[in-house]
């Protein structure tokens, strides 16, 4: 039997027009997608979980299209990034932990990232070329009941100190994950908080393209 | 006076198997829902008209965008539902006045007819909140298959001055619908109920 089984796909888009401040001439939209699926490794240890780690790949790809194409804005648009996982209470957290190298690599390869998957995958840089998504894909994970919540950290995508774009987005699906469930997470914006004023390194100051500034 | 909005978010929830069996074509789901200004909050105003005209606006905007997000032509459309939280400076009087003289003509028109009544929840809430917005068919109110609800919230609203406005629209029923009553294929679809 395939390791994927999906049951269910959210996919979440959200306009930020103020907050209190001045209206923003391009409001911001930030976007979620959550994959509901069976966790093939619910209710026992299994010590080897990485074929899952590879049958993961096409799933991340599809929902990083799926979110782009949801949030109807040209990937040029984009922004920050940000994944997470939920693991039903039969799973352990390791099993949320698959989701890194998927979910990563998925939104680095739409966004513009052209590196070397494969040695991305052993730890190593992937020699990607200077350019988008070179910066690390901030995530958070839990184990949770059906409707818990998990706020998904964002950060700009081409370099992660760019204090305007860190942010985070909260995710739930109701009445999801079961217990025999993981719920994988993308988001993305299209900019900064709506009201950022807080200094710091500015988005169109980005100067060494190393992922960080 | 239009309706000041802070924020717009609209939500699809698809599903694609349920206790184990494939849902073929997956059964979906939007919410859209809006974050506005409430212009009474605070204190007690007798006349509502900008609140039922506000109403009269997002209904059409709301829908829209639910139909948008399915991709479907407004005939595909189902089920439909409204909710409205209303937050700590408001009173619960606000979300009638927004819920049901008037938002209900342009939803109808965003969906193509809807003779069924627009089944309805609204709640007073702080941040975060959620509410539980009650789903019926379109044309006809009794039919089975189609009782549902889907849960709305926004996770930083209402805040005291605010109302959050919520529209669902689907192109389908329950998952696995087993339970008889009126099917979708005994539609009259002319006293909204059958």
């Amino acid at each position: 039997m395939s390791l994927i089984d999906i049951r269910r796909i959210l996919t979440q888009v959200e306009d930020t027009f103020h907050e209190g401040g001045p209206r923003a001439s391009t409001p911001l939209r930030r976007g979620a997608i959550a994959v509901v699926m069976t966790n093939p490794y619910a209710g026992r240890y299994e010590p080897d979980i990485l074929p899952m780690m590879d049958a993961l790949q096409p799933v991340g790809i599809d929902m990083a299209h799926r979110l782009r194409a949801a949030m109807d804005v040209p990937v040029e648009r984009i922004e920050g990034y940000g994944k997470g996982a939920i693991i039903g209470a039969a799973g352990e957290l390791e099993h949320g932990a698959l989701w890194h190298v998927p979910g990563g690599y998925a939104m680095r390869e739409l966004l513009g990232w052209k590196g070397d998957a494969a040695a991305y995958k052993r730890g190593e840089s992937g020699g990607g070329q200077a350019g988008n998504a070179l910066a690390i894909v901030p995530s958070t994970k839990k184990i949770g009941a059906p409707g818990a919540a998990l706020d998904v950290p964002l950060t700009h995508i081409n370099a992660s100190y760019v204090r305007s774009h860190f942010d985070a987005m909260e995710v739930r699906v109701p009445g999801a994950p079961k217990p025999d469930e993981i719920v994988y997470i993308l988001v993305m914006s299209t900019g900064a908080r709506v009201h950022a004023r807080v200094g710091g390194l500015a988005a169109d100051a980005i100067a060494k393209w190393d992922g960080l500034r | 006076m239009s309706a000041q909005i802070r924020k717009i978010v609209v939500q699809v929830d698809e599903v694609r198997r349920e206790m184990g069996r494939d849902i073929t074509p997956p059964t979906r789901r939007a919410l859209a829902m809006a974050v506005i200004e409430n212009p009474f909050a605070g204190r007690y105003v007798e006349q509502l008209d900008a609140l039922i005209a506000i109403g009269e606006e997002l209904g059409g905007l709301l829908g829209d965008k639910c139909v948008q997000a399915l991709g479907i032509t407004p005939a595909q459309a189902h089920s439909y539902g409204k909710a409205a939280i209303v937050g700590e400076a408001g009173e619960l009087e606000h979300a009638a006045a927004i819920l049901h003289p008037k938002l209900g003509a342009p939803l109808r028109r965003a969906v193509e007819k809807g003779a069924a009544l627009v089944p309805s929840a609204k709640k007073q809430g702080g941040v975060g909140t959620a509410v539980d917005v009650p789903l019926g068919h379109k044309d006809a109110a009794f039919v089975r298959s189609h009782f549902d609800a889907m849960e709305a919230r926004v996770a930083d609203a209402p805040r005291a001055n605010e109302i959050v406005v919520a529209v669902v629209v689907t192109d389908s029923g329950r998952p696995l619908p087993r339970i008889g009553g009126l099917q979708v294929s005994e539609i009259v679809g002319q006293d909204g109920l059958r």
